[in-house]
C-alpha cells in the first residue's frame, strides 16, 4: 500500500460517509454540515488527481460560498422550528432506494468497463504521468474556451438579476 | 491508482445524491444531494482529465462550478418566495402539479 | 381582330362587377353613378363585340388564340383561350347588346333598391361569365361560365333574399340546374377519355376524321352528345328540368328578361350549335328536336291557363327554347341560333314591358286585376305589341322568319315534329294575345288605389324598350330574307356543318301556313277576350289540370323530394348520424376520458414520484444500451 492507495481510501471513505449523512440526518443543518465535510474530502481527492486548482476552487467555492449560501437560508427560514421534515414514507421509498441500488450497479459497470474503450485505454498509458497545471488549464480557457468562459459572466449576471427580480416581487407583495 | 476506482467512487457519490432527492422531503436538503451529484461528475471529470493528460476535463469543472452557482443562488432565492408564501417547503405538500 | 380587343371586351364587365362589388359602400349615396358605371362597362363590351363582329364580316380570319396556360399535366393542358368565330360574334352582339339595353333599364327599374349596386355588380358578373362562355375556345372554359352564369343566375333569383319564395326560387335553380351540371361533367369527361383535350377545333377535326379513342365503342359519341345536353336540358329549362325556369320570375323582371329569356337559358342551345359537327357525327339530334318539340308543345299549353304575366313568358320562354332545340335537333343549326337572336330580342322587350307594367302597378302581376292599360301606359302597350306579334309569327316580324326556317327544316327531317311545332304556334299566338287582351284592353279591373298613380313609366325605362322594339320588328326581315339563302346563313355557314336535311318544299307554301295559324290563334283570342276578363276560376277538369302545371311540381315533390328527404330524415340523421358518426365520436370521446381518467392517478403532484419515474426511464435505458444494445 503506497501513500497515495491510503489517501485515496481515506478521503473516498470519508466523502461516502459525508454524503450518506447528508441524506440521512433529520435536520437540515446537519445536512449541510456533512456535505461541506464531503467536499473537503473531495478536494483532497482533486489533489491526489494533481488538479490543484479544481482543488483550490472546490474549497472557496462549494465549500466557502455555495455552502454559506445554504446555512443562511436554513438559518433564515429557521426550519429547525417545524415538524416532520423526513423521508418520504412506505412504498415510494423502498422502490426509490432499490431504484438507487440498480444505478449504482449500473455505474460500476460502465466505471469498470471504461478502460475497455479503446480511446480512453490507449491515451491512459501515455499519459499516466503528466500533470496538468493551472497554467495549462488558464491558457485553454482564454484561448480554446474564450466564449463558453465569457458565457458564464452571462450566466451569473442572468442569476444575480434573477435572484434581485425574486427577491423584490417578495418585497412588494408584502407592502 | 486506476482509473477505475476514481470512476466508482464517482458512480457510488452520484447514486448517494440520487437518492437522497428521492427520498427526502425537505427542498433544501434535495438541492444539497443535487449539489452532491454535480461534484460526483466533476470527480469523473477531473479522473479523466489526469488520465488523459490533458486539462480539458478540469476546464469543465470550473463551468460546471459557476453553473453551480448560478443554479444555487436562483434555486435558494425560489425556496425562500415558496416558504413565505406557503410556510413550508416540503415538496410534498406543494402539489399543484395534481391532476 | 386582336387579342387586345378580346381581353377588353371580356374584362369590362368584370371591372364594372369588381368597381361595383368592392366599392359600392361608398357609391350607395349615388346609385345613378353606381347604375351607369354597370351600364358602361357593357358599352364597352358592345363596342368592342361590334368591332369583332365587323371585322369577321368583313372577311377577317376567326380568331383562336390560347393566351394563357392554366392547368398544364404531363398528357394533357386545359388552357385559357378564347375563339370568336361567326356563332360567337353572334352571340356577343346579343349579350352586349341586349344586355346594355336591359343595363340602362335596370337604372330606372331599380331605383330606391336597398341593394342597387350588388345589383349591377351580379348583373355585370353575369355578363362576365356569359362572355366567358361564348368566347372559350374549349368546353372547361365554357363550363367555367356555364358555372359562372348559374351562380349569377342563383344570386339574382333569390336577389330579395328577405323574401322566402325568392331564397327558395334561387334554390330550386341552383339545385336543378346542378342535375344538368352534372350531365355536362360527365360529357366532358367522356370527350376528354375520348380525344384527350378540351379545345373545340383539335376535338373537331380528330371527330370528323375519326381519330379518337372509343371509349364507349361505337356509341362514344352518342353517349357524350347526350350527357352534354343533360346540361343544355337544365341549362335551357327543357323536359324534364324546366321547373325552375317559371320559379325563377321571383327575381328582378329586368333579370328575367336578360338571363331567363334572352341569354344564358340559351347558353344550351349555343351549346349545341358549338358542338354541331358531334351531334351530327353521332345522329342523336332526334332525340334533341324531340324533346324540344315537346316541351314547346307541353309548355304552350301551361302558358294557356295562367294569369300571372310574367309566368306566360316564362313558359312562353320554355316552349321557344323548344322550338331551338327542334332547330338545332333537325340540323339546321343556323336557323336554331337565328330564332335564339329574335328570341332574344322579342322576349327581353316583353319581359322589359311586363317590368314596366309591374312598376306602374305597383308589383302586380296577375292579369285579373288589369285590364284597359292601354290608355294610361302606350308606349309600353305597342312596344308589346310588338313583341307579342314577333313571337306569334305575324308576317314579316323577326319570330315569324326565325320559326318559319325551324318549322320548314323540321318537314324535311319529320312530318310528325312539323305538326306538333305548328299547333304550338297556334297555342303560342292564342295565349299571347290572351295576355294583351287581359292586361291592356277591355275594361279596367285596377283596383283604385293603384290606378290613382298609374303611369307610364320614366325616359331611362321607355328608351330601351322603344329600341328593343325595331330589332323585334325588323332584325328578322333584315338577317333572314331568303330562307336558307339569307344573310344570316350565309354569314355562319364557316361554323356549321353542311346542312344534311331535306330543304324541298314550296318555302312561300310554309310561311303562308304558318301566318294563317299565327293569325288564327290571334283570331281566336280575340273572339274569347277581347271583351270579358281572363276567367277567374278553372271551369273544368281540364282546365283545372293544365292551370296547376300539370302537377309537375306535386309529382317531382312527392317522386323525388320527399323520398330524399325521408330517407336523409330517417337513414342518414338518424341512423348515419346520430348513431354511426355520433356514436363514434362519443366513443372516442368516452376511451380518451377512460384513458384519461387512469393516467390522472399517476399526476399525484408530488415531485419526487416525478423523478422516480424518470429514474426508473434512465435505469431502463441504460440497462437496454449496457446489455442488450
Amino acid at each position: 500500500m503506497n501513500p497515495e492507495q491510503i489517501l485515496f481510501i481515506f478521503f473516498g471513505a470519508i466523502s461516502l460517509i459525508g454524503a450518506i449523512a447528508v441524506i440521512s440526518f433529520r435536520h437540515p443543518i446537519y445536512s449541510a454540515l456533512s456535505l461541506i465535510v464531503t467536499f473537503f474530502a473531495q478536494a483532497g481527492l482533486f489533489v491526489l488527481l494533481g488538479a490543484h486548482f479544481v482543488a483550490a476552487v472546490q474549497v472557496i467555492v462549494y465549500a466557502g460560498a455555495i455552502m454559506v449560501l445554504f446555512l443562511f437560508v436554513i438559518m433564515l427560514l429557521n426550519l429547525g422550528t417545524l415538524s416532520a421534515q423526513g423521508a418520504i414514507g412506505g412504498k415510494l421509498k423502498g422502490f426509490a432506494i432499490i431504484l438507487g441500488i440498480l444505478l449504482a450497479a449500473e455505474g460500476i459497470y460502465i466505471a469498470m468497463n471504461a478502460l475497455n474503450d479503446t480511446a480512453v485505454a490507449s491515451a491512459e498509458a501515455a499519459a499516466e504521468s503528466v500533470t496538468t497545471t493551472t497554467y495549462d488549464i488558464g491558457e485553454l480557457l482564454f484561448t480554446k474556451y474564450l466564449l463558453p468562459f465569457e458565457v458564464t459572466s452571462l450566466i451569473l449576471l442572468a442569476a444575480l438579476i434573477g435572484v434581485i427580480v425574486l427577491v423584490k416581487r417578495e418585497g412588494q407583495e408584502e407592502n | 491508482m486506476p482509473l477505475e476506482y476514481y470512476l466508482v467512487l464517482s458512480a457510488l457519490l452520484f447514486t448517494i445524491g440520487v437518492i437522497g432527492v428521492l427520498i427526502r422531503r425537505n427542498a433544501i436538503i434535495i438541492f444539497m444531494c443535487i449539489e452532491l451529484m454535480l461534484n460526483a461528475a466533476n470527480l469523473a471529470f477531473v479522473a479523466i482529465s489526469r488520465s488523459l493528460g490533458e486539462a480539458t476535463g478540469q476546464v469543465f469543472v470550473f463551468f460546471v462550478m459557476t453553473v453551480a452557482a448560478a443554479e444555487v443562488a436562483i434555486g435558494l432565492a425560489i425556496i425562500v418566495s415558496v416558504f413565505k408564501h406557503r410556510q413550508t417547503i416540503n415538496v410534498d405538500e406543494v402539489n399543484s402539479l395534481k391532476g | 381582330m386582336s387579342k387586345e380587343l378580346i381581353v377588353v371586351l371580356l374584362v369590362a364587365p368584370l371591372v364594372g362587377f369588381l368597381i361595383n362589388g368592392l366599392f359600392g359602400k361608398w357609391l350607395k349615396g349615388n346609385e345613378k353613378l353606381s347604375g351607369w358605371i354597370g351600364a358602361l362597362a357593357v358599352l364597352v363590351s358592345l363596342v368592342c363585340s361590334i368591332i369583332a363582329f365587323t371585322s369577321l364580316n368583313g372577311g377577317a380570319a376567326p380568331f383562336d388564340e390560347t393566351l394563357y396556360e392554366w392547368i398544364t399535366g404531363e398528357s394533357f393542358a386545359f388552357n385559357i383561350g378564347f375563339r370568336v368565330d361567326a356563332l360567337t360574334a353572334v352571340m356577343l352582339l346579343v349579350i352586349t347588346g341586349v344586355g346594355f339595353l336591359i343595363h340602362v333599364y335596370s337604372i330606372g327599374y331599380m331605383h330606391g333598391d336597398e341593394g342597387y349596386t350588388r345589383y349591377f355588380a351580379y348583373l355585370n358578373l353575369f355578363v362576365f361569365a356569359m362572355l366567358i362562355l361564348v368566347l372559350g375556345n374549349n368546353y372547361l372554359m365554357m363550363f367555367v361560365g356555364w358555372e359562372g352564369v348559374g351562380l349569377c343566375s342563383y344570386l339574382l333569383i333569390g336577389f330579395w333574399y328577405d323574401k322566402q319564395s325568392a331564397t327558395d326560387a334561387g334554390k330550386k335553380a341552383f339545385i336543378v340546374n346542378r342535375i344538368g351540371d352534372f350531365g355536362f361533367l360527365l360529357g366532358m369527361f367522356t370527350l376528354f377519355a375520348a380525344f384527350g383535350t378540351l379545345d373545340f377545333a383539335t376535338m373537331f377535326d380528330d371527330a370528323e376524321a375519326d381519330n379518337f379513342q372509343k371509349v364507349f365503342g361505337a356509341s362514344t359519341l352518342v353517349v357524350a352528345t347526350l350527357l352534354l345536353f343533360v346540361g343544355a336540358i337544365g341549362k335551357s329549362a327543357q323536359i324534364p328540368l324546366y321547373v325552375w325556369l317559371p320559379d325563377a320570375m321571383e327575381g328582378p323582371t329586368p333579370v328575367s328578361a336578360l338571363i331567363h329569356a334572352a341569354t344564358m337559358v340559351t347558353a344550351g342551345v349555343y351549346m349545341i350549335a358549338r358542338s354541331a359537327v358531334l351531334y351530327d357525327i353521332a345522329h342523336t339530334g332526334e332525340v334533341v328536336a324531340w324533346i324540344g318539340v315537346l316541351t314547346a308543345f307541353f309548355a304552350a299549353t301551361i302558358a294557356l291557363a295562367q294569369n300571372d304575366i310574367k309566368r306566360i313568358l316564362a313558359y312562353s320562354t320554355v316552349s321557344q327554347l323548344g322550338y331551338m332545340f327542334v332547330g338545332v335537333g333537325v340540323g339546321a343549326y343556323a336557323s336554331g341560333v337565328f330564332h335564339l337572336v329574335t328570341h332574344a330580342f322579342f322576349k327581353g322587350l316583353m319581359f322589359l314591358t311586363a317590368g314596366s307594367v309591374m312598376h306602374a302597378m305597383a308589383n302586380e302581376l296577375d292579369m285579373r286585376k288589369m285590364g284597359g292599360l292601354k290608355a294610361k301606359m302606350p308606349i309600353t302597350h305597342w312596344t308589346f305589341l310588338i313583341g307579342a306579334l314577333a313571337i306569334a309569327g305575324f308576317p314579316f316580324l323577326s319570330g315569324f322568319w326565325s320559326k318559319d326556317e325551324i318549322l320548314h327544316s323540321a318537314w324535311g327531317s319529320s312530318p310528325l315534329i312539323y305538326g306538333i311545332g305548328l299547333v304550338t304556334a297556334f297555342l303560342t299566338a292564342f295565349y299571347m294575345f290572351r295576355l294583351i287582351f287581359g292586361t291592356f284592353y277591355g275594361e279596367s279591373r285596377v283596383e283604385p288605389e293603384v290606378e290613382s298613380h298609374l303611369h307610364e313609366s320614366p325616359p331611362v325605362m321607355w328608351l330601351p324598350l322603344a329600341i328593343l322594339a325595331i330589332p323585334s320588328a325588323v332584325i328578322g326581315l333584315l338577317l333572314g330574307w331568303g330562307g336558307h339563302e339569307s344573310w344570316f346563313h350565309h354569314f355562319t355557314k364557316s361554323v356549321f356543318p353542311e346542312a344534311h336535311h331535306d330543304a324541298s318544299g314550296n318555302v312561300l307554301l310554309f310561311m303562308v301556313i304558318s301566318s294563317v295559324i299565327g293569325l288564327a290563334g290571334i283570331a281566336f283570342a280575340w273572339t274569347r277576350y277581347s271583351k270579358r276578363a281572363p276567367s277567374d276560376e278553372p271551369t273544368n277538369a281540364m282546365h283545372k289540370f293544365v292551370a296547376n302545371k300539370y302537377y309537375v311540381d306535386e309529382v317531382y315533390n312527392s317522386l323525388i323530394v320527399q323520398p330524399i328527404k325521408n330517407a336523409s330524415h330517417y337513414l342518414l340523421w338518424r341512423i348515419v348520424d346520430n348513431g354511426v358518426i355520433d356514436g363514434i365520436v362519443n366513443g372516442v370521446a368516452a376511451i380518451i376520458r377512460v384513458i384519461g381518467g387512469t393516467l390522472r392517478r399517476f399526476q399525484t403532484g408530488l415531485v419526487q414520484a416525478y423523478i422516480v419515474s424518470m429514474v426508473l426511464g434512465i435505469v431502463l435505458f441504460l440497462a437496454y444500451y449496457l446489455f442488450f444494445a
